[in-house]
């Protein structure tokens, strides 16, 4: 059919990097044009908005400041399930496993009374391990009894929402709170420290950033990583291998989800200060990050960058908000745009497009003489 | 083609039945066919001879309508015709027998045959056919119960019904694509009786093969394909398998070379009332006892599915047995798993080489590291020393002649023969006691099969056991000391290669014991 265009796809053998680039930027192209249609379907000239929206994240330091406080939890998140996509372990329950973290953390901060030196390190411990026990069940299950983990993964999530409303409206139910459902505010002294004047709290930045530059190094140079690449590309090659998949499973996706569970202590110790609603902890945070895993295709440290363009998003929607009175929900059409083109452009890492008149006449050059 | 030496048989003076004249066709660099010449006439059988990847599939692929070719035409009876779909081929009497079926399970044959054809009833479908079907079955000596449901059936049962559903459907032209890789040596020879009786009656029959002494039995004329291109045409009593063989490779193979065995001065692998469970919950090994000395090769030979594969998972690790002992070098490793049984010096060389034996994304140099990288020198406590990986798979590149663009291509990039290769290297690096090699050489050219032959020579010669499943019996007997014959999970005896034959062991694999089979054999 596509012949009757004069073209045809052609299989590569490997996509270099530049073009996975150029695709992966194509997509992002495309779904902020779509988008545009929207904002002119609200009567907002999209020409307009987009440059409302640019001035007001990029071209501003406060709000650019605001682009990387909401990149934050993406990046910490989304590096994790860059580990996990990387073994075919796909963990949709990030969202859950920030929320654990949040709990943890918040734990911490109002029944363990520690000096601040230690509080803060003892709130992304436990954080950490409360988001790693979210991930350890699903984990247990799916290699054990084949129990597919996209399922149970988001079970998790609903779960972890409802603790989370449990422990506000009951237990943890602040004393000094009248009429509002959330925790005592944490002691001042323990609160994340941040940029100057803006609500970038810095420790949750560079946990995000060494841990993208922990697990690229774990994926090419460690033997865990190793064993992650081959359970999954090859998981019959691994198993004649000999890789234990149970311990390296559950190894790996205790980091997938504790560095989720990280992302929430940042958001509880770092902007709230308390525990909250699991709707003001997480914005969706655990399900964008699914979209920075993938749009980084199995690269942590492309992850750093395309946490940044998830954030920017978040932000924008914010912008969107209050000063083209759009609905912030536009933010969820822009992700979901996002996605749809990033699965649609998969054939074209696969396959090359090529006029046919060109290659027909290359190949009669190439064979001419023989 | 200038160099194909042309046919001049006064019995074949008519027009072919069938010929395709300058077919090209090229794949993202490969040139599958280039400017192929091939006819067929009535009444002949023509095999098309070529190592894999010479472009034989290619060519029935374009002959029956499933690919476009890029140049030439085909005629059928003279006239130009082109084939848009199978129904157009099939339309012109072809019929295609591939070589891996294409059956519903589920249904009977009576059923599936019905599938293939335009003018089935729409009640009552297979009514008109039993009787059709048994009278070609009788005529053909292709006797399949029609009610019978398809997973029922052996896979000679499954060919048969394969070859009756392209008679019904008219086939005047029969391709068979590798046709007795799934038969043991009765079945196929009463595979070509059915040829024989076909072309009797002025059919014409494709035979596509690499095995030598299948085509110098059966074929009137032979095609030889090499790199896409026919290198040359001969009749059958113009031939032998010595030249076939040099125009396939294109050039002179050597037998191996029979070295002398190792020092057979101890028990390497010693298996004690073995029962082992199948995936589908019988068992698959009833009571298996053996015994594989050092410096020798035990090859195993039955037909596909009789418990061979539940057998190398016991001795490599990937399955339990129920019940019974395995000993290494008088040690129990019963209990060992996958890395157990690696570092107890068993190597394992996996059927499914591209799925199983490497991880196809991966580098060829984390390939040739994929079993070790967890011992020193290459793991450096939680991290992998590059350096000493690098270092490994130069070495084995070089000394197995891997041919890759670099250590660092991903492996589903090599052809066949290197994927085999890597795991050669990989598995013999540590001087292993124990080899378990299954179907080593399937699907392989004959020069990577030739390499690998050698390697399990040289294997014993320096004196491990080596354990050697195929379904090729030519390749057992050129190799092993001895055959052990297994049937429905039963070893049916092991017989010395001096006193093997192919009707014996044939007869062995179909369920006679060692001393009827011996006993039938030296009678005859």
């Amino acid at each position: 059919m596509l012949e009757r265009f004069g073209i045809r796809l052609v299989p590569r053998l490997a996509a270099p990097a530049y073009v996975v680039f150029l695709i992966s930027l194509g997509a992002i192209i495309a779904a902020i044009i779509v988008t545009g249609f929207i904002f002119w379907a609200y009567g907002v000239n999209p020409f307009s908005a987009y440059a409302i929206i640019a001035e007001r994240t990029l071209f501003n330091g406060r709000g650019f400041s605001e682009v990387v406080r909401k990149s934050v939890p993406l990046l910490l998140a989304g590096v994790g399930l860059v580990l996990a996509f990387r073994a075919q372990f796909w963990n949709i329950g990030a969202e859950g496993q920030i929320l654990a973290g949040a709990v943890g953390a918040s734990g911490v901060a109002l029944f363990v009374p520690l000096p601040p030196p230690l509080a803060i390190p003892a709130m992304f411990l436990a954080g950490f391990i409360a988001g790693a026990l979210w991930g350890f069940l699903p984990a247990i299950l799916k290699i054990r009894l084949g129990v597919n983990e996209i399922i149970t993964t988001l079970m998790m999530n609903y779960i972890a929402l409802y603790i989370v409303r449990w422990l506000i409206n009951g237990p943890w139910k602040g004393e000094s709170v009248v009429g509002f459902s959330y925790s005592d505010l944490f002691d001042r002294a323990i609160w994340l420290p941040t940029i100057g004047t803006t609500r970038l709290h810095w420790p949750t930045l560079l946990l995000g950033l060494l841990l993208a530059a922990f697990i690229a190094f774990l994926i090419n140079r460690m033997r865990l990583g190793f064993e992650v690449r081959m359970i999954g590309e090859g998981p019959a090659a691994a198993r004649y291998a000999g890789v234990n998949f149970l311990t390296t499973t559950l190894i790996l996706v205790s980091l997938a989800a504790g560095a989720a569970g990280l992302a929430g202590v940042g958001e509880v110790a770092g902007i709230h200060h308390r525990l909250v609603e699991p709707n003001s902890i997480s914005l969706g945070f655990g399900y964008t990050a699914i979209i920075v895993a993938l749009l980084a295709r199995g690269s942590p440290l492309a992850a750093i960058l395309t946490a940044l363009f998830m954030g920017w998003v978040f932000a924008s929607g914010d912008v969107m908000k209050v000063a083209l009175r759009l609905p912030f929900q536009i933010t969820g059409v822009i992700n979901g745009l996002v996605l749809l083109f990033i699965i649609c452009s998969e054939p074209l890492l696969r396959y090359r497009i090529e006029r046919i008149g060109s290659r027909a006449s290359a190949v009669e050059s190439e064979t001419g003489p023989a | 083609m200038a160099d194909a030496p042309s046919v001049q048989d006064p019995t074949t003076q008519q027009t072919p039945l069938l010929s395709m004249q300058g077919i090209s066709k090229n794949f993202p660099g490969v040139k599958a066919n280039d400017s192929v010449e091939f006819e067929v006439r009535a009444g002949e059988v023509h095999a098309l001879l070529g190592e894999n990847g010479a472009g034989k599939t290619t060519l029935m692929n374009i002959l029956y309508g499933l690919y476009q070719p890029d140049a030439g035409e085909i005629r059928y009876r003279g006239e130009v015709v082109t084939f848009r779909s199978p129904r157009d081929a099939i339309a012109c009497g072809l019929g295609l027998v591939a070589q891996h079926f294409h059956l519903a399970r589920r249904h009977t044959v009576a059923e599936n045959i019905a599938l293939g054809l335009a003018n089935t009833p729409f009640i009552f479908p297979t009514r008109a056919l039993r009787e059709r079907l048994r009278e070609l079955g009788n005529h053909y000596g292709l006797g399949v119960n029609p009610d019978a449901r398809v997973w029922q059936l052996s896979p000679g049962e499954r060919q048969r019904v394969e070859i009756l559903k392209a008679l019904i459907q008219g086939a005047e032209i029969l391709i068979l694509d590798e046709p007795t890789s799934v038969l043991t040596p009765q079945e196929a020879e009463a595979l070509f009786q059915v040829v024989e009786q076909m072309t009797s009656e002025s059919r014409a029959v494709i035979f596509i093969s690499h095995k030598l002494d299948e085509v110098m039995r059966i074929a009137d004329t032979i095609s030889i394909l090499r790199k896409g291109a026919v290198v040359g045409r001969l009749k059958r009593r113009d031939a032998n398998p010595a030249r076939l063989a040099e125009l396939m490779v294109g050039r002179t193979i050597a037998p191996p070379e029979r070295t002398s065995d190792g020092l057979r001065d101890r028990i390497v692998l010693e298996l004690k009332g073995v029962w082992v469970r199948g995936d589908r919950g019988v068992d698959a090994l009833k009571e298996a006892s053996f015994r594989l000395q050092s410096g020798e090769i035990l090859g195993v030979a039955g037909v596909a599915g009789n418990g061979q594969a539940e057998l190398i998972e016991i001795l490599t690790g990937l399955r339990q047995p129920s019940r019974g002992q395995i000993l290494l070098d008088g040690e129990d490793i019963t209990p060992l798993g996958v890395r157990g049984l690696f570092e107890a010096g068993v190597a394992h060389i996996p059927e499914d080489r591209n799925h199983v034996g490497i991880v196809p994304g991966m580098s060829v140099a984390e390939n040739l590291v994929m079993r070790q990288y967890r011992y020193p020198p290459f793991a450096r406590g939680a991290l992998l020393d590059q350096k000493q990986v690098t270092r490994f798979a130069r070495s084995s590149i070089d000394q197995y002649d891997i041919a890759t663009p670099s250590k660092d291509t991903p492996s589903r990039l090599l052809s066949g023969g290197n994927v085999q290769k890597v795991i050669l290297a990989r598995e013999l690096s540590g001087d292993p006691k124990l080899v378990v090699a299954s179907h080593p050489t399937y699907g392989l050219d004959v020069s990577a099969a030739a390499l690998t032959h050698e390697l399990m020579l040289s294997q014993r010669a320096r004196g491990a056991g080596v354990l050697l499943v195929s379904e090729d019996l030519d390749e057992l007997m050129q190799l092993s000391n001895r055959i052990l014959v297994l049937f429905a999970g039963q070893v049916m005896g092991t017989v010395d290669v001096e006193e093997a034959t192919s009707e014996t062991l044939g007869m062995m694999m179909a369920g006679a014991p060692q001393e009827a089979a011996l006993g039938a054999t030296t009678d005859a």
